[in-house]
């Protein structure tokens, strides 16, 4: 601080000139003009070089798998005397191996999916418009609790009490709807079916779905959702005309980002099902049942010889480029239709306009909020 | 607007109600309906043999049915629909507390009687009494505990650093539109999603690489967990550090102190309480993983103190493998595997209850 005034504004014409780095500060509202010191170029080469090895861990997590996989993924699967023995016997190659564990893995979550989404929804509905205020707030925290439990102790959870508690339920749908082919075979005894397995993946991705969905649901703006009960909608009318629009994109990434996450669950599905390398779709038998690619890896790894782990790890890149994709696509559509670019944007503008004037404001509101879902410049997807 | 003006409109069919006044179901027909149905369930499955679970559900469909039934009946059926949505929802919520109380009772219910100072301090190991010459077997968890402590340290000192600068580069330095801010952006959302046993076999084949075969060791299990803590803290503390406001750092700027100064001064002192609330519960979720650890580091019953070297194994890994690799004596390896799942939730409780400790205590007083 010992500068005088004319040193300061020498420092500050040189800053000036080397604002055209990439990060530099350009006069935006949050950087003003400072002058540089060593600390502040250390400390922003310090920042600048985590957020790069951030892209550098990322990198490396594939390039590291591909290059372990890789000797797995080229070599003779019918004729190398390290894969015709033990786990990864009588495959054809790689290829055959992994097939059938893909289907396994897309399956369970899929069944996962279609059990804990709908649930997940209704929590948060519930959660946002249903529930009294003052009970909303506990009430999220007690499905936030539902997170934090581990994976493994949902998995020995799913064991000793889901297994034994599914048996009735399972023979009861052998029974009388064994002509459905998801619940065809030899019904289980044990209790280590798909169906077990993917009731603890849907009790695993309902804290996801539901905390997303919760959100987007209350951001949903409140002049949609009063001009509908206005026009005399019920509640649920309300929700489905005001509401559901308004979320539809956030719901489906929502449910996509709970995908992602039961694609990669390892630990309740290597204890609870009992699995068989095939393409099945029965749920309710011991032997018969899909495997998932993260359970596979699990379950064979320590047994593994050193070329099958290569394999095991191939398993792994393709698990990794599937949950990859479904991300992608999750984020994709979140940032593209989701309330968070452009409803904020709106509420905004809605905001600025004179208070005095309601029918402006409905106006502005109406226009630039996602109700529309028609109009392709509001991004969301044709119905 | 008169009813005349309506019935211009539209053409009405038979006498025109009143929709206002017509057809209302008493205030607290729901809760009515609730008691009857499960009057009802409770006379259907005394017939049959009770049990609670099948008492709850068919009194859930009763009460469904039947509100709607009642509802469309005497009030219409868009009131009706509205009735049934409540109580789907209601019951969705309600389905989602069985699993997590099932699960709280279960673990306490199993793990209180393993876990005491015994269990906690001794590793498990085969003990030989010199008197009765018997082999008994000591079940312990010290060994998990401290590689947890060990692992889990290890990877919140690689990546709270490597977070909270990301964050701070994000927020602070880079500008919204630059490639490389949109591309961090980007990577760490892609982070968040990568598969924990993806993180495992990531670490297993650095490893590997560089150490050669049978390179169990806990670090790369760390690792592996750093791959998975990354993200999250980097999110957490990217919101946190939104949260100060502008004036704070244009004041700041104002008075000539330097873009560091501003940070280290300014910015996270008034963060701290989120970046920490944070960074706990990032530890709270990656301490609770099993598959990358398992992968990485492998697992065993004996002491390792050596992070660098030997396998190492975890709370989660230890209950997972007390349970699929049991040893002669199998409820005890079970009692074992639940009195590890029941400490490891209390480290969960106790890194969550910091959390929301300090987030309260420490938060900047009059900014929020």
């Amino acid at each position: 601080m010992s500068e005088t005034p004319a040193d300061l504004r020498v420092q500050t014409r040189t800053t000036s000139s080397t604002a055209n780095r990439p990060g530099a500060p350009k006069g935006s509202a949050r950087t003003g003009r400072t002058k540089s010191r060593p600390a502040d170029a250390i400390f922003k080469g310090l920042s600048t070089g985590a957020a790069s090895l951030i892209m550098a861990i990322l990198a490396g997590v594939a390039i590291f798998l591909i290059i372990k996989a890789i000797p797995a993924i080229t070599a003779n699967w019918t004729t190398n005397p390290q894969l015709t023995t033990g786990v990864t016997q009588g495959h054809s190659s790689f290829w055959t191996y992994v097939a059938p564990l893909i289907w396994g893995t897309i399956f369970v979550s899929a069944i996962g999916l279609l059990i804990g989404a709908p649930i997940a929804i209704g929590i948060a509905l519930f959660i946002s418009h249903y529930a009294p205020r003052r009970v909303a707030g506990i009430l999220s925290y007690i499905v936030d609790l539902l997170a934090a439990v581990p994976s493994i102790v949902f998995g020995l959870w799913g064991i000793f009490v889901i297994r034994p508690f599914l048996l009735p339920l399972t023979a009861w749908l052998n029974h009388h709807l064994g002509w459905i082919p998801f619940f065809s075979g030899q019904p289980s005894t044990t209790g280590s079916t798909v169906l077990a397995g993917s009731i603890v993946l849907a009790v695993m991705v309902i804290p996801i779905i539901t905390a997303i969905s919760r959100e987007i649901f209350l951001q949903t703006p409140r002049l949609h959702e009063e001009a509908a009960l206005a026009m005399g909608a019920t509640k649920w009318e309300m929700i489905r005309l005001a509401v559901f629009p308004y979320a539809r994109s956030g719901m489906i990434s929502a449910i996509l980002l709970g995908l992602g996450r039961a694609l990669g669950e390892t630990m309740a599905i290597a204890l609870i099902v009992s699995p068989s390398l095939i393409f099945s779709l029965k749920i309710l038998t011991d032997g018969r049942n899909s495997q998932t690619v993260a359970a596979n890896i699990a379950l064979n790894f320590p047994d593994a010889n050193d070329l099958q782990r290569d394999a095991l790890i191939g398993t792994g890149l393709m698990l990794f480029v599937i949950s990859f994709v479904v991300n992608l696509v999750a984020r994709v559509i979140v940032d593209r239709t989701g309330p968070g670019a452009k409803g904020r944007k709106a509420k905004r503008r809605s905001a600025q306009l004179p208070p005095s004037d309601p029918s402006t404001i409905l106006l502005t509101d109406d226009a630039a909020g996602p109700l529309h879902t028609s109009r392709p410049t509001e991004g969301s997807q044709p119905a | 607007m008169t009813a005349s003006s309506v019935s211009r409109t539209s053409v009405p069919r038979g006498p025109i109600v009143n929709s206002l006044k017509s057809g209302q179901l008493p205030r607290f027909v729901e809760l009515y309906a609730v008691v009857a149905a499960l009057a009802i369930s409770a006379g259907v499955l005394a017939a049959i043999g009770f049990n609670v679970v099948g008492w709850l559900v068919i009194a859930a469909i009763v009460y469904l049915v039947g509100i709607g039934v009642l509802s469309s009946l005497v009030e219409n059926r868009r009131k009706a629909t509205d009735r049934v949505v409540r109580g789907l929802v209601t019951v969705a919520f309600l389905i989602a507390m069985a699993p997590l109380i099932s699960t709280l009772y279960t673990v306490i219910d199993r793990g209180i009687g393993v876990v005491n100072w015994n269990f906690v301090s001794t590793t498990t190991k085969a003990v030989f009494n010199p008197t009765t010459f018997k082999v008994t077997t000591n079940i312990g968890a010290w060994q998990a505990v401290v590689g947890t402590l060990i692992i889990t340290g290890i990877a919140a000192l690689i990546s709270i650093p490597i977070g909270i600068l990301t964050a701070i580069y994000l927020v602070e330095y880079s500008q919204k539109a630059t490639w490389m801010s949109r591309t961090v952006t980007f990577l760490v959302d892609v982070m968040t999603g990568i598969p924990s046993i993806v993180a495992g076999l990531f670490a297993f084949s650095l490893f590997t690489l560089i150490v050669g075969p049978k390179a169990f060791s806990g670090f790369s299990a760390s690792v592996a967990l750093a791959v998975l803590m990354v993200p999250i803290v980097v999110r957490s503390s990217e919101e946190m550090l939104k949260l100060v406001s502008l004036e704070l750092r244009e004041a700041s700027y104002a008075l000539g102190v330097s873009k560091f100064a501003t940070i280290t001064k300014i910015v996270l002192p008034t963060a701290i309480s989120g970046l920490v609330t944070g960074v706990m519960l990032a530890i709270a979720r990656v301490i609770g993983e099993t598959a990358p650890i398992f992968i990485a580091a492998s697992f065993t019953p004996n002491l390792n103190l050596n992070a660098f070297m030997g396998a190492m194994e975890t709370l989660p890994v230890m209950a997972y493998s007390e349970y699929k690799f049991p040893s002669t004596d199998i409820q005890g390896s079970i009692a074992a595997a639940w009195g590890a799942a029941f400490l490891l939730i209390i480290l969960v409780v106790i890194l969550n209850l910091i959390a929301r400790i300090v987030a309260r205590v420490f938060s900047p007083k009059g900014l929020r």
